[in-house]
């Protein structure tokens, strides 16, 4: 399609082009974003959280890759190291850097990076600004999970805190706290406690209250008071000891910042701190592929209405479809592609795919999808999908028989008793079960993260913790970190910490672990 | 929406993360700045270089699987030409299929680098490499040169500048001014006014109202009065912070650096001997602020030189150490009394003397300079030839005379990886903890 109209100056006006060539300036920008607002809202009814636009140059691009996004974080070695690392790929040219971060707060803030092309920009306020934003606003994960209005304000919190605790205590101790509550912090999430959400703002308070109120009723008679030496250890399940310690308990720093019996208030406030981030954070993995999915689609549909309204000219659309094809690019097996997908990729193909069937379905589609199939509706589907699923449960309910044979897919049954790798499934009638099956369970969280359980704590004697790893076909902790791990638990803890890996089926401990208070590890 | 532009916001948040991974794995980068001196040449410490520590100083750990056993399905995409049942070759480990984790995306599986390489600028580089060096016995503490000032706080004073104002201190005095001379506060004024306002809106006015009207309209001229007369910050409130210069102590050290660029000195023996004067200056220039550095060459003559033509300007001829020594001397009269003076001197020779020149040069070590220096070292470079030679006459003789001067010291380098040892031996804080 040629675009014939003369080529119109630079401006806000309601049609014509919104700018030409790569160049860029704040009044485009805000046109463009105004443009891309028109069709997010009026055409696809995004609802978003307020949105705040931040241009930032490369360097800082990389102090956003390594606060994950976010604006301020404490101070900590192991940020230090990311930021190298990234800054040593950049260096050396492995990296490109992304075009644009978003994180998910309110207002919603997209970094943009200057050096982005003024069809980029506008690409990536619709990815972004609208995409991402309509997905971290309205997904019932991110709904309960995440506070988004106040993650800020718990950020400064934290920095401001743990910085103070530096001054006092001195980094070290600091670091010693932070070094073990980042080790544990992914078995540091309540993952089941329904749709309680993290209320930041009332925790910051409730932190200062805490201090204030120990502060007040300290009294040093307590300690001489004399403890009931008779009571007699009761190992059952009924052992008051471990109805009071809460046990079985999945959330270690939990558990530790409230039992810990040698810490200091500041460092169960340390770990608070470390436990409510990587609570901010859980969700996010979970809805890796849905959330880039949706922002692809999203912004692949806001530039081909924009260039169908004759808003850019042919040259941008054809950038803008450079840049999308290559960000959901899905390399083959033998090109290198692991076995695990390119969010990107999948997530976009089944949103069109979705929207496909929605609106010219096949009789195939309307066999696997009587819900939607042929609705006409492809819009509120999807917004229905983004809403309610996790990328889990949504592989398992929407990827389709043509997605799979477009991808080519093939499960590969691995085991290592075998002498090779059996093909167990592939892209025909009796496999599209069995792949959907397994790509939803290599995205299911219960699969991405271990499942550890404090099982007993041994009060009446040398206080040593037992914790359970329960895991199914023979699947193993990486050995050295398990032994390092469960070392910074028992230094948190301050004594001994067994963990115990056993095979949920059938109950038999395939390994030991034991850590002591201060001591070295041993694999049992 | 807002448009921010963050772009000339500090940049750099990381600096002090950064440095904190330094200082963790300080102990694996020192190492690693170690090495890379050792076998790279000092001259390219004028740029930033890249280290390597092994992975393991900054590992993070997690509770986290890897799959090393039991069984495991997993997807692939692109099939070109599988069937179900097939059995495939199992890939060699690392390789696509088995390498992978199977959980997660590829970047959780990557934690597992084997080194991590970063760059350190040269200043950072430079203290890693230097630290626990010391500069022996900078014991002569010269006061009374004192070429710094530095202003100091000095109390206050009722005049100055207006950006040394004491914004607090000033407004206690006003406040306290203010109330002893009992100026109106602007609510109170605000106040008598309404009432005023009320009592002249109220009609009819009772006897008792109108007395208060008039007292009131009485009260606000005093208190009119009182606020124009009785400022709100007077001059006699105001109060500046006061700095005094303050001489600065500073203690000022010269370092001789002598050079035999003799015949009998071959390429490779300049090149060892440059290299220490090198590691020497680098050191030096970051441990002393004001240190003068001397740079005396010799053959059959001696001559001060620049550091530029000591360092890359070829020379040759015969060998006259007392030469060197004598022009050090005088240098060191002339100019660096050793009243006001810590000095220093490093000599690196082949150890070749005219035998004939020995007598003398020993005479004036032992008379004009040892007497006089806080620390004198020799490090002798040596071909391969000079063990077969045994000890040379130079070193001979200063050896001797080191066995009762403990501050003369006698080195001996052969290959350029002696060098930082030897150095670190003379410069160590503890001289008994060698990193040899």
């Amino acid at each position: 399609m040629m675009d014939l109209r003369p080529a119109s100056p630079v401006t806000g006006t309601c049609s014509g082009l919104l700018y030409q060539g790569n160049d860029w300036n704040f009044e485009i920008l805000r046109d463009c974003y105004d443009a891309v607002a028109d069709i997010a809202e009026r055409e696809l009814g995004l609802t978003t959280y307020p949105n705040r636009l931040e241009i930032i140059t490369s360097e800082q691009m990389l102090d956003v890759y390594t606060a994950h996004g976010m604006p301020l974080g404490y101070r900590h070695w192991s940020l230090g190291k990311r930021f190298i690392a990234h800054e040593n790929a950049y260096r050396r040219g492995m990296m490109g850097l992304a075009y644009e971060v978003v994180i998910n707060s309110d207002p919603c803030i997209s970094y943009l990076m200057e050096e982005n092309s003024a069809t980029m920009q506008t690409l990536v306020i619709a990815h972004a600004a609208f995409g991402h934003n309509h997905f971290f606003h309205n997904n019932r994960l991110f709904r309960e999970w995440t506070n988004a209005s106040e993650i800020l304000d718990y950020l400064e919190f934290a920095r401001g805190y743990i910085h103070q605790c530096e001054e006092r205590h001195g980094i070290a101790a600091v670091e010693r706290i932070l070094d073990a509550a980042h080790a544990l912090q992914g078995q540091g999430v309540h993952r089941h406690s329904g749709s309680r959400r993290l209320d930041l703002r009332a925790e910051q308070q409730r932190a200062q209250a805490r201090r204030l109120h120990e502060e007040a009723t300290f009294n040093d008679l307590w300690r001489t008071v004399p403890v009931d030496e008779e009571q007699q250890p009761d190992t059952t399940l009924n052992d008051p000891m471990r109805r009071r310690l809460g046990l079985p308990e999945e959330n270690l720093l939990y558990f530790l910042e409230k039992h810990a019996p040698l810490l200091a208030p500041w460092e169960r406030e340390v770990i608070r701190i470390v436990r409510m981030i990587a609570q901010y954070f859980y969700p996010q993995p979970q809805l890796k592929m849905m959330n880039e999915g949706c922002a692809t689609w999203v912004h692949d549909y806001i530039m081909r209405r924009l260039h169908e309204n004759g808003r850019i000219d042919d040259a941008s659309y054809l950038e803008a479809i450079h840049s999308t094809s290559n960000v959901i690019t899905q390399p083959d097996f033998d090109a290198g592609g692991g076995p695990s997908f390119n969010p990107y990729a999948l997530g976009f193909a089944m949103m069109g795919d979705i929207a496909r069937i929605c609106t010219s379905p096949t009789a195939e589609d309307r066999a696997w999808f009587p819900e939607i199939a042929g609705n006409d509706r492809p819009i509120e589907t999807l917004k229905h999908a983004w809403a309610e699923f996790r990328d889990e449960s949504f592989i398992l309910q929407y990827l389709s028989p043509a997605v799979m044979r477009r991808f080519r897919m093939f499960r590969i049954h691995d085991d290592t008793a075998a002498p090779y790798l059996l093909v167990d499934a592939i892209h025909d009638d009796a496999g599209y079960r069995d792949i959907r099956r397994t790509v939803a369970q290599n995205h299911d969280p219960a699969n991405m993260n271990a499942e550890i359980e404090i099982t007993g704590a041994n009060m009446h004697t040398d206080r040593m913790l037992t914790l359970e790893h329960r895991t199914t076909r023979g699947h193993q902790f990486h050995a050295d970190d398990a032994r390092r791990t469960l070392q910074y638990m028992a230094d948190l803890w301050g004594y001994g910490v067994q963990l115990l890996e056993r095979d949920a089926d059938d109950g038999t401990v395939l390994a030991t672990y034991e850590a002591t208070g201060r001591g070295g590890v041993r694999r049992g | 929406m807002d448009i921010i532009d963050r772009r000339s916001n500090p940049h750099g948040k990381n600096i002090e993360n950064r440095r904190r991974v330094i200082e963790r794995a300080r102990d694996a980068v020192q190492k690693s700045v170690r090495e890379a001196i050792a076998h790279g040449s000092i001259q390219e410490t004028g740029h930033d270089r890249s280290v390597t520590v092994p992975a393991d100083a900054l590992h993070e750990p997690s509770f986290h699987r890897v799959f090393s056993g039991g069984s495991r399905h997993f997807i692939l995409t692109g099939n070109k030409e599988f069937c179900r049942g097939d059995k495939l070759q199992r890939p060699p480990a690392g390789g696509q299929g088995g390498g992978g984790t199977g959980e997660g995306n590829p970047s959780d599986a990557g934690e597992g680098e084997d080194s991590f390489r970063f760059v350190l600028s040269r200043e950072e580089f430079l203290d890693l490499f230097l630290d626990d060096l010391e500069l022996p016995d900078l014991v002569k503490r010269e006061l009374s040169t004192t070429e710094t000032t530095a202003p100091m706080r000095a109390g206050l004073s009722n005049e100055g500048s207006p950006s040394q104002l004491d914004l607090s201190r000033t407004m206690r005095r006003s406040i306290a001014r203010r109330i002893g001379l009992r100026r109106p506060r602007p609510d109170e004024m605000v106040q008598v006014e309404q009432r005023i306002e009320a009592l002249e809106a109220q009609r009819p006015l009772s006897a008792h109202d109108l007395d208060e009207l008039h007292q009131l309209r009485e009260q606000r001229t005093t208190m009119q009065r009182r606020l124009a007369r009785i400022a709100w910050v007077d001059p006699v409130d105001l109060r500046y912070r006061r700095h005094a210069v303050v001489p600065q102590p500073v203690t000022r050290a010269v370092m001789f650096c002598l050079m035999d660029v003799s015949g009998s000195m071959t390429e490779r023996m300049k090149d060892l001997a440059k290299q220490f004067f090198a590691l020497l200056h680098v050191f030096l220039e970051r441990r002393y602020r004001t240190l003068d550095i001397v740079f005396v060459r010799h053959a059959e003559r001696a001559e001060e030189v620049d550091e530029n033509t000591f360092f890359h300007d070829p020379s040759t001829g015969g060998t006259l150490v007392s030469s060197a020594l004598e022009l050090m001397a005088d240098i060191q009269k002339k100019r660096y009394p050793v009243q006001s003076w810590n000095i220093y001197a490093a000599q690196v020779s082949d150890g070749d003397n005219l035998p004939s020149d020995m007598a003398r040069a020993c005479g004036i070590l032992t008379g004009d300079i040892l007497p006089n220096v806080q620390y004198f070292a020799y490090i002798e470079v040596s071909a391969s030839g000079a063990v077969i030679r045994g000890q040379t006459d130079l070193w001979r003789a200063y050896h001797d005379i080191s066995t009762h001067v403990p501050h003369l010291a006698v080195r001996r380098v052969t290959e350029r990886k002696d060098i930082f040892p030897v150095f670190r031996d003379l410069f160590s804080q503890q001289p008994e903890r060698e990193n040899a």
